[in-house]
């Protein structure tokens, strides 16, 4: 991405330092401090907080007594991604908001940090309480390797199903490993978590496109090995793309990576999943950016806050290009995402874009702190109107104040007559939300769609076609880490509990 | 302000706070910092034929985060020759006159040995001597320390040892690694005794490393039973303090676990009229006295108290036999649901762990899920008190039976007039 003016490169260590840990790893002094405040709650409601029912208090307790893979063992299995959760959990709504503590004035235990704690401590150490249950002889497939399948595919390994993850990027885990701010997690992070479900038998294909169309297979089984820079394709609405010989490759700069990421995805058709699985999960998430719909957005130096993500999460920080002046529209978590990876990436002015209020800001409190600490430049009640640009390249955006009639996010917004202003920035980054992935899940027969998101029953996840099941984003719209777990451990329950009485209806 | 001075069984001391008997008493240098921290005596690291220590000597036990919940060592008495601790208390009885030096002896179980000692520790300057019956490890073996004061007859002939010649007030030293202290405190006081000081160190291990399965504190590998001490001894020495003070006539002083100024009014009122710290300091320091004597002052000063003597022993006549308790006495625990945080600790704790009196959350209009006392089944226990995490949340309010004081006493004397029957053993007093 050829951009008019690049901001200048930071000192190397100035990157690490900008993107490192936000909240680092406890030591065991922090954890033992932090997990002797746990009361220790009788029918706690910070378990009840949890989208995972993680058993708080005995996983703390259990750090307390120095009984540390007990600890990981509580967590995992009710989260297989639960270290994940532990960095990356809005906790401040969930368990920590929960914690009784707040209602003494004092600050809530440390719940996410103690996870973190406790999984890693286990888990570096090569501790995997996750066991494969005796093979039941059933198959199930499951489409994408985010955290809804990983979740799915580990709950139904321990119950004795063969499973196996069909993902068409480079690197499995999803979102967990391309979309997390990378302050908060890396890539190898969540990849560490992938080799837990892979250490159950779970097998992973990477870099295979489940289509509509017959096809044959030709999956390769990826083997995670941790250190790999993952790559992405820039592409998430890869489902269109013809398998193309420059593949993932021509649209960022690669790095060498475990993951074969040059060849191009080979596919497997719906059909062809149907007739050798016995269920089929669906956690193919969500798909690209939605477009501003505004002219000039094809011009160089707009793109879309997950793929700006990806980047951050699978290059050499130095090796990412960001504008001098970025303009970022959307002020939701991604958004805030996106404004602190480019000021940490050198950006001199970042201007987040929203056409709403303060009080209206989708972001999760602490999140637009982050922002704020950062130096972001927040320009409220604004309205873009037109990308502007020079030999192809982004120069500015033109915007326009606006004014609201009623209140909260449902107000309607107006152009304040007379208002139009010309924003001069380098790169454009679109953060309102992603797409869903309409024309995929539209090939699945039978399944039934509202608004894009897949319907599901609420407790067994089980789709319109009984063969399949679906939960994470796709189901819920864009939610959590924690809830895509939730979603995919529920659908594995359901897809049990139906197998389960298709086999007694057959005996 | 109030008069802390202390007059014990005539050593006097500008406030009853002493270091004990122990490392922070170890020497001249030691002391004198004391007393400049505030400190108004101090009973000299035990005197006595020098000792060879181990490597390691002292073991702690932690509570969660909290360092020395308890205490332990296998040291032994002082490991300096005799002379150079007498002309040490020399030199700190000429530098501080008005501070209280009391020489902790321990000598074989001659009486000529005792004699001598005895003699020595006066001529240099001493205001008195405590006698050392009660270092539970290491001396106990060579048949001194716990090994005379565990015995009665033994405390009895060694103090008339020590009165037949001592000019200064005799403190005899009492060990709790025994059936009933009191037993002791009695021998003491036939022998003469001017008073006794307690608690010593209780016996103790404090653990097993469980990578190499060595005792702690491990002296290459191995370990030895050792005395333990600090805050976790409180309410052990409480108790055997007060079981003294309703049985000897001469005055206590308190060791046991103290480490501040309220620790010690708990002591004073149960019958100590001077105490002695050593584990908090070896914890803390000297520093630490400046607040219990600030403390020990706005305490009584709070209470109309003008000097520490007259809270000495107050609670005492509260201390009772379990057979004069009112049994018609009735408490019930109440919960506030405006301090409720909704831990549920205390519903689980009776109900698993007491007396099944607390309803599960019942529903309430403003959805706090908070746990309800069934009142009628309530025993007054404490416990859904002592485990809430909210200070105030709980409380124990009295209610009114309307029934006269009744004693296991008064049952047992109503039974035997009934049925002719005794069902109490007369233990009790009847």
């Amino acid at each position: 991405m050829k951009l008019e003016q690049i901001a200048p490169k930071l000192p190397l260590e100035k990157y690490e330092e900008n993107f490192a840990d936000l909240n680092p790893l406890l030591t065991p002094q922090q954890a033992l401090i932090a997990a002797s405040r746990c009361l220790y709650c009788f029918d706690a409601p910070c378990i009840v907080a949890c989208p995972t029912r993680i058993d708080v208090p005995s996983f703390i307790r259990k750090i307390s007594t120095g009984n540390l893979t007990g600890s990981a063992r509580v967590i995992l299995s009710a989260n297989v991604l639960g270290e994940s959760c532990g960095r990356v959990c809005p906790t401040e709504v969930l368990c920590e908001g929960a914690c009784v503590l707040n209602g003494t004035g004092e600050r809530p235990v440390e719940i996410g940090r103690l996870q973190r704690y406790a999984v890693d401590y286990a888990v570096s150490r090569g501790f995997n309480p996750l066991r494969a249950g005796t093979p039941n002889g059933q198959r199930v497939a499951c489409i994408g390797s985010g955290p809804a399948s990983l979740a799915c595919a580990a709950e139904l390994a321990g119950r004795g199903y063969a499973v196996e993850i069909f993902d068409r990027n480079a690197a499995p885990g999803g979102l967990n490993t391309y979309g997390i701010a990378a302050y908060k997690s890396r890539a190898e992070d969540s990849l560490r978590e992938v080799r837990l479900v892979e250490n159950v038998g779970v097998r992973i294909h990477q870099g295979v496109e489940v289509t509509g169309d017959p096809r044959i297979v030709e999956g390769r089984e990826s083997k995670v090995e941790g250190t790999a820079s993952a790559m992405v394709d820039g592409s998430r609405s890869a489902i269109q793309r013809e398998p193309s010989t420059e593949g993932a490759a021509s649209t960022f700069d690669l790095q060498p990576s475990t993951f074969n990421l040059q060849q191009a995805p080979s596919r497997i058709a719906l059909s062809e999943l149907e007739s050798q699985y016995d269920a089929i999960f669906i956690g193919v998430g969500l798909g690209e950016t939605w477009d501003l719909q505004l002219p000039g957005e094809g011009l160089r130096g707009v793109c879309g806050a997950m793929e700006f993500i990806e980047r951050t999460k699978s290059r050499p920080f130095a090796g990412i290009d960001v504008g001098r002046r970025v303009a970022v529209i959307g002020a939701g978590n991604t958004a805030v995402d996106v404004v602190t990876a480019a000021r940490r990436l050198g950006a001199e002015a970042v201007y987040m874009i929203y056409r709403r209020g303060e009080d209206s800001m989708p972001a999760f409190a602490y999140e637009y702190e982050l922002a704020k600490q950062d130096g972001v430049i927040f320009l409220w009640n604004t309205q873009p109107l037109a990308i502007l640009g020079h030999e192809g390249a982004v120069t500015g955006l033109q915007c326009a104040r606006t004014r609201l009639e009623g209140r909260g996010r449902f107000a309607r917004v107006d152009i304040e007559p007379g208002s139009n202003f010309v924003l001069e920035v380098d790169m454009i980054v679109k953060a309102l939300g992603q797409q869903p992935m309409t024309e995929f899940l539209r090939s699945i027969p039978g399944i039934e769609l509202r608004s894009g998101r897949v319907v599901v029953d609420s407790a067994t996840h089980q789709t319109a076609n009984p063969k399949y099941f679906a939960g994470g984003d796709c189901v819920n719209g864009g939610r959590e880490v924690v809830d895509a777990v939730a979603e995919g451990m529920a659908a594995a329950r359901g897809i049990d509990a139906w197998l389960g009485h298709e086999l007694t209806v057959d005996s | 302000m109030p008069d802390l001075a202390v007059n014990f069984a005539g050593i006097t001391s500008p406030n009853p706070f002493w270091l004990a008997s122990g490392p922070p008493s170890n020497t001249a240098g030691q002391v004198m910092r004391a007393f400049d921290a505030g400190w108004g005596g101090a009973v000299w690291k035990t005197i006595g034929e020098p000792v060879i220590n181990t490597t390691s000597r002292y073991g702690g036990i932690d509570y969660g985060p909290q360092k020395l919940m308890g205490f332990n060592n296998i040291e032994l008495i002082s490991d300096r020759p005799i002379e150079d601790n007498l002309c040490e208390i020399a030199e700190v009885k000429k530098r501080y006159p008005r501070h209280a030096v009391i020489a902790s002896l321990m000598v074989e179980s001659r009486r000529e040995a005792w004699h001598e000692m005895v003699k020595r520790a006066e001529d240099a300057g001493s205001d008195g001597l405590e006698l050392n019956f009660g270092c539970p490890h290491g001396m106990s073996e060579r048949g001194m320390g716990a090994a005379v004061g565990q015995v009665p007859e033994y405390t009895t002939m060694i103090t008339e040892w020590v009165k037949e010649v001592a000019r200064t007030p005799v403190i005899v030293k009492l060990t709790p690694n025994i059936t009933d202290v009191t037993r002791i405190a009695v021998a003491a006081e036939q022998g003469g005794a001017d008073g006794i000081s307690l608690i010593n160190t209780i016996n103790s291990l404090m653990g097993v490393d469980l990578d190499t399965l060595a005792p702690r504190p491990t002296v290459a590998g191995k370990s030895s039973h050792g005395g333990y001490c600090g805050p976790a001894v409180k309410p052990i020495a409480l108790n055997m303090v007060a079981a003294c003070a309703r049985r000897v006539k001469i005055p206590i002083s308190g060791i046991g676990g103290i480490a501040t100024w309220s620790d010690a009014a708990e002591f004073v009122a149960l019958g100590a009229s001077s105490l002695q710290v050593c584990t908090a300091v070896m914890h803390y320091g000297f520093r630490m006295v400046e607040d219990m004597i600030e403390g020990m002052e706005s305490y009584l000063a709070s209470k109309g108290l003008a000097r520490l003597d007259d809270l000495v022993g107050r609670a005492v006549p509260n201390v009772a036999d379990w057979g004069d308790l009112d049994l018609n006495y009735k408490i019930v625990a109440e919960i506030n649901p405006d301090l409720c945080i909704g831990c549920h600790l205390c519903y689980v704790a009776c109900e698993d762990g007491a007396h099944q009196c607390i309803e599960e959350y019942p529903a309430s209009a403003s959805g706090k899920r908070i746990p309800r006392i069934i009142k009628d089944e309530c025993v007054g226990c404490n416990l859904c008190a002592l485990v809430c995490p909210v200070h105030g949340c709980i409380t124990m309010e009295e209610i009114d039976t309307g029934k006269p004081v009744f004693t296991w006493k008064d049952r047992a004397r109503e039974q035997r007039q009934q049925t002719g029957i005794a069902y109490t053993p007369s233990l009790w007093g009847e």
